[in-house]
């Protein structure tokens, strides 16, 4: 009997220690966890999920508890990921009809750009170069197909085109 | 003209999963008649209704489960695993016994893991270990050898199968004077009381290699595991690695002191080293997968079962050393990856 | 002399009912002259020839008509004399697909006059290699990669060169005939690569069950009394021929991942480059013709025929007998790692090596695939080392960092896992599929890392130009301040002073 309780006891102790230790030395802070959910979002900053950003979201999904479906252009895969590393359930997006898809990127149409600037500074990526008065055109290696310079165009130029074409 | 398109390669697979399982159960077939010549038909009502048993319980989980009935009942896994279990319980039990532990084996051990290939414990033996663990007294009434000159009162199959049925016997037999303790139980108990292995190896129970009738029954379940082998339904690393480190530890054991510890030959020819080798150890979808990582658990289980043996609880380990190694198989398999063609490491 | 011991074998592989005495019986049939040619310009690696004749011209086989688009791509020709009917977009075999290209159709006519036909003279080295991609010469192996291309290799010293002669493919019996009917030819063209990458020794390496080619070689080498060529049987197993494989089977040397055996010291050319380079180098004949093996269980002659590139198969199939009953499948290639066509109006191109018809089905029909039951049958047989059973794991759980650990990007897609998996899994189209993914999956997320940093560059310039504005502001407004401020007490000393003034 003593020497079970002995074992028994020495045994708890040493896991315990063991526990203290890896929790002193594997612990996560917050700002890890939202680093990791930053990167498995798509990162394009088109702010469909009603935040300014992606970090400004994945921060609010760990501090706010935001559900997990709002970013339309990542879709149900990115919530899928975001699931099964937060070890929530899944829900589809929902959130808009018109989804972003990263295979598209915005087009401004040469005809009818009067050189506004406007879709410009809207772009969170830099991705349209073009100066006041002359015609602005799209970088598509750089283009995320956000969408987010469309609204602004007063001329409504800017179509979304299928990205390989 | 239109041609259909079908990815490569155009040629169809040399073997199939229902293929394996016929050539599992064929060679079963030797060991299954020296089984009923020493030990009677008990066997045959046993396969009969665990096979039963499992094609049941595996129809109604995959009926839960919402999969295809036919295919999988067809592919004679189930089977399989029934007929190992039928194996590992006494020829004389209950019908109960059979039915639970190739129910357990299904629902339990295969398909609350994913059904076919998820499974990460052997059914057959995670089917064994729930009996023996919740019956042990049933599962170590084994009957002795049925050989009129062995001095034990036999049993015949009317008298079996009312046993089997209703959990009598006809008042003209007595259940403790018609079942035996196993070779190896004997031995475990004998050693424990301070009788020395050459006093218990004169008893009746026991031969020349291993127990009475055991060592050919394991010989012929070798024969049925060269068939295997021949037929390239298994490879030959886990059986060979197992059978070699279970006889190296029993050789330098045996060594050391030859009155308590039993000698390689009866260490290989008793219980169910054999079978296990060649059929339970060597289940594709519990076992480790590359030749390698194959060697490594093969050696293992003989290691293991030698200790239970030796230092256990159980007079055989075999069930519980290879349920212990199926655990260490994710790591197994992880440290024995082959090397990438081309790519340094 | 002989640097290498040569070894036989290479890690993984399996054996295949060869099926290659449905054809390898016959001598190759040399009369076949479709009434038309539809010749594809994307014939190669690289980019697309261009087409140099006009519609309605007439031309003579072994004219150029389409000229190479690039420095190391190469020509195209006339594989024989008839009149361009037209220049369009057709349908053609390419790469494991049918895609469409520009091709020049040609009526053909039987006067098959020959254009300007003798051996040609080379300034130099790289006069030579010029003329060999001006002669259109691809390796004939399947791959078409420019020949000129592979033995320009300069960066690093090539010691031996292999004649790939294996032919580890089912079915497939065209380089045996080939080395059975030319042998001397084959060994000529082999002796004049190695004088071009300057190596010391040629090993033709053929497989044991054709008899009759490494007789025929191996004469063919006393013949020729050349000491450094060297005839290697090596065991039946596929996929022996592929040029990795080939390389760890003789050398015992891998090639590292991404890079070439010549990497490693060795060249590997097919014997029928070497025999098409010879034609080229005696003759002055560009490469217009290829040996094809049309075989199967479809077909009623099944044999080796020489075809005039550009060939449409259902011609070459009607001049083997046409079709023996109900064709299930048209596969181009060997039965392994050859691919399904869906029409037959196709042409035969440079990397066609056989046509197989078959009658049976040769895919596994959905109710027979079981699950994995991880017997691992797959992992000795895959020749690249990979565990094909954790790989479909790691694909049906969408997990791409893993299969990149697991090595899918090395998958050669040989097709051994396939044959041997009792599950009757289709794990070549699934690794296919899964490949697909993970450029999907490793572009997408290079996308989304370019755009994060550049959203965080914006936001750095933008709020640095915020700080400037701020602070120019608030500059501003203290100078105006201070400005003010003195100005207006400036002010009030004056109007006071005006007033005193006044009074």
């Amino acid at each position: 009997m003593a020497t079970a309780t002995v074992i028994f006891a020495g045994i708890a102790i040493v896991l315990a220690i063991l526990l203290i230790v890896s929790s002193h030395y594997l612990s996560t802070t917050e700002n890890e966890v939202i680093d990791k959910i930053e990167s498995l979002l798509p990162r394009i900053q088109c702010a469909q999920c009603g935040y300014p950003g992606c970090r400004p979201y994945a921060a609010a999904i760990v501090t706010d508890k935001a559900d997990i479906n709002l970013c339309p252009p990542g879709g149900n895969e990115t919530v899928r990921r975001l699931a099964k590393f937060l070890g929530s359930d899944f829900s589809p997006v929902t959130k808009y009809s018109t989804t972003a898809n990263l295979n598209e990127i915005a087009f401004i149409s040469e005809e009818l750009c009067i050189g506004c600037n406007l879709c410009l500074r809207a772009c969170p990526v830099d991705a349209i170069v073009g100066t006041h008065q002359s015609m602005h055109t799209v970088i598509s290696d750089h283009c995320t197909g956000c969408r987010l310079c469309i609204p602004p165009c007063p001329v409504d130029c800017i179509s979304l085109v299928s990205r390989n074409a | 003209m239109n041609f259909p398109i079908n990815s490569s390669p155009h040629v169809l697979p040399i073997t199939s999963v229902p293929i394996i399982m016929r050539h599992v159960l064929y060679a079963l077939i030797p060991s299954t008649i020296v089984y009923v010549w020493y030990f009677g038909f008990g066997i045959f009502i046993n396969m009969l209704i665990a096979s039963i048993a499992a094609l049941i319980s595996e129809a109604i989980m995959l009926r839960i489960r919402n999969r295809p009935i036919k295919p999988s009942l067809a592919d004679g896994s189930a089977i399989v695993t029934a007929i190992l279990i039928a194996f590992s319980i006494p020829p004389l039990a209950p019908w109960w016994l059979p039915v639970l532990g190739a129910s357990s084996a299904i629902v339990l051990a295969k398909h609350l893991y994913g059904g076919i290939g998820a499974n990460i414990f052997n059914p057959a033996m995670v089917g064994y270990a729930i009996l023996l663990l919740s019956f042990p007294v049933q599962m170590t009434h084994w009957i002795p050898p049925q050989i009129e000159n062995l001095g034990f009162q036999n049993i015949d199959l009317w008298s079996t199968v009312l046993y089997s049925v209703t959990g009598s016997l006809p008042s003209n037999l007595n259940l403790d004077a018609i079942t035996q303790a196993t070779p190896l139980d004997i031995v475990k108990g004998g050693l424990k009381n301070g009788i020395s292995i050459n006093e218990l190896r004169s008893g009746p129970l026991f031969s020349q290699l291993g127990g009475y009738g055991w060592e050919w029954i394991n010989i012929f379940t070798a024969f049925g595991g060269v068939y295997l082998l021949y037929k390239g339904i298994i490879r030959w690393h886990i059986p060979v690695s197992l059978l070699t480190s279970i006889t190296i530890f029993a050789a330098l054991f045996y060594l050391y002191d030859p009155n308590q510890n039993l000698s390689p030959s009866f260490h290989l020819l008793s219980g169910a080293t054999v079978l296990g080798a060649f059929f339970i150890a060597t289940d594709p979808v519990s076992a480790a997968a590359t030749n390698q990582g194959r060697l490594i658990y093969g050696a293992s289980i003989g290691a293991l079962t030698y200790a239970i043996r030796t230092w256990g609880g159980y007079p055989d380990g075999l069930a519980f050393a290879v349920l212990l190694m199926n655990l260490m198989v994710p790591l197994i398999d992880r440290f024995t990856t082959p090397k990438i063609y081309g790519q340094q490491q | 002399m002989l640097k290498y011991p040569l070894f036989q074998s290479f890690y993984g592989g399996v054996h295949l009912e060869s099926h290659k005495n449905t054809s390898n019986h016959k001598q190759i049939a040399r009369d076949f002259l479709p009434s038309r040619l539809i010749i594809p310009m994307n014939q190669q690696f690289g980019s697309d020839a261009i087409p140099s004749v006009k519609v309605g011209q007439l031309i003579q086989k072994g004219e150029v008509i389409g000229k190479p688009a690039e420095k190391n791509t190469t020509a195209v020709h006339a594989s024989c004399s008839g009149r361009v009917g037209a220049i369009e977009k057709h349908p053609v075999p390419t790469a494991g697909k049918v895609s469409t290209s520009t091709c020049v159709i040609i009526e053909t006519n039987d006067e098959n006059n020959i254009a300007a036909q003798k051996p040609p003279l080379f300034k130099n080295h790289l006069d030579k290699l010029t003329a060999i991609n001006h002669a259109g010469i691809v390796g004939l192996g399947g791959a078409a990669f420019p020949t000129a291309e592979k033995l320009n290799r300069k960066s690093s010293h090539c010691e031996m060169l292999i004649l790939n002669g294996a032919e580890c493919e089912p079915y497939i019996s065209c380089d045996d005939l080939l080395m059975q009917e030319h042998a001397t030819e084959v060994l000529r063209g082999a002796l004049a690569m190695m004088e071009i990458v300057g190596a010391e020794l040629t090993v033709v390496v053929i497989e044991k069950d054709k008899p009759k080619a490494i007789e025929a070689i191996s004469n063919a080498i006393e013949t020729i009394g050349s000491k450094c060529i060297r005839l290697t049987d090596i065991p039946t197993m596929y996929p022996t021929g592929g040029e990795r494989q080939l390389v760890e089977a003789l050398t015992g040397k891998e090639v590292p991942s991404g890079k070439y055996p010549i990497d490693v010291g060795c060249i590997c050319q097919n014997v029928g480059t070497a025999y098409a380079l010879d034609c080229f180098f005696q003759l002055g004949e560009p490469l217009i013709n290829r040996i094809v093996t049309v075989t199967g269980q479809g077909v009623k002659n099944p044999q080796n025929v020489a075809v005039p590139i550009g060939a449409p198969i259902v011609e070459l199939i009607k001049f083997c007998g046409g079709y023996d009953g109900e064709v299930s499948q048209l596969i181009l290639g060997g039965n392994m790692m050859g691919y399904t066509v869906d029409t037959d109006q196709l042409p035969v191109t440079k990397s066609t090596n056989c046509i197989i018809t078959t009658k049976k089905a040769t895919t596994p029909k959905p109710f027979e695939i079981w699950p994995c039951i991880r017997c691992g049958e797959c992992i000795p047989v895959c020749p690249v080392r990979l565990l094909p059973q954790q790989i479909l794991k790691a694909y049906e759980n969408k997990n791409f960092e893993e299969l990149g650990k697991l090595g899918l990007s090395e998958c050669i897609e040989c097709g051994c896992c396939d044959v041997v998996c009792p599950s009757h899994i289709p794990l070549v189209e699934n690794f296919r599929k899964a490949k697909h993914l993970r450029m999907q999956e490793i572009k997408s997320s290079e996308l989304s890392n370019a755009a994060q940093k550049r959203y965080e560059l914006k936001t750095q310039r933008l709020s640095s130009q915020h700080a400037n504005t701020e602070k120019l502001h608030a500059d501003l407004k203290e100078s105006i301040k201070e400005s003010s401020k003195n100005d207006m007490i400036k002010a009030a000393v004056e109007r006071s002073k005006k007033r005193r003034d006044k009074k």
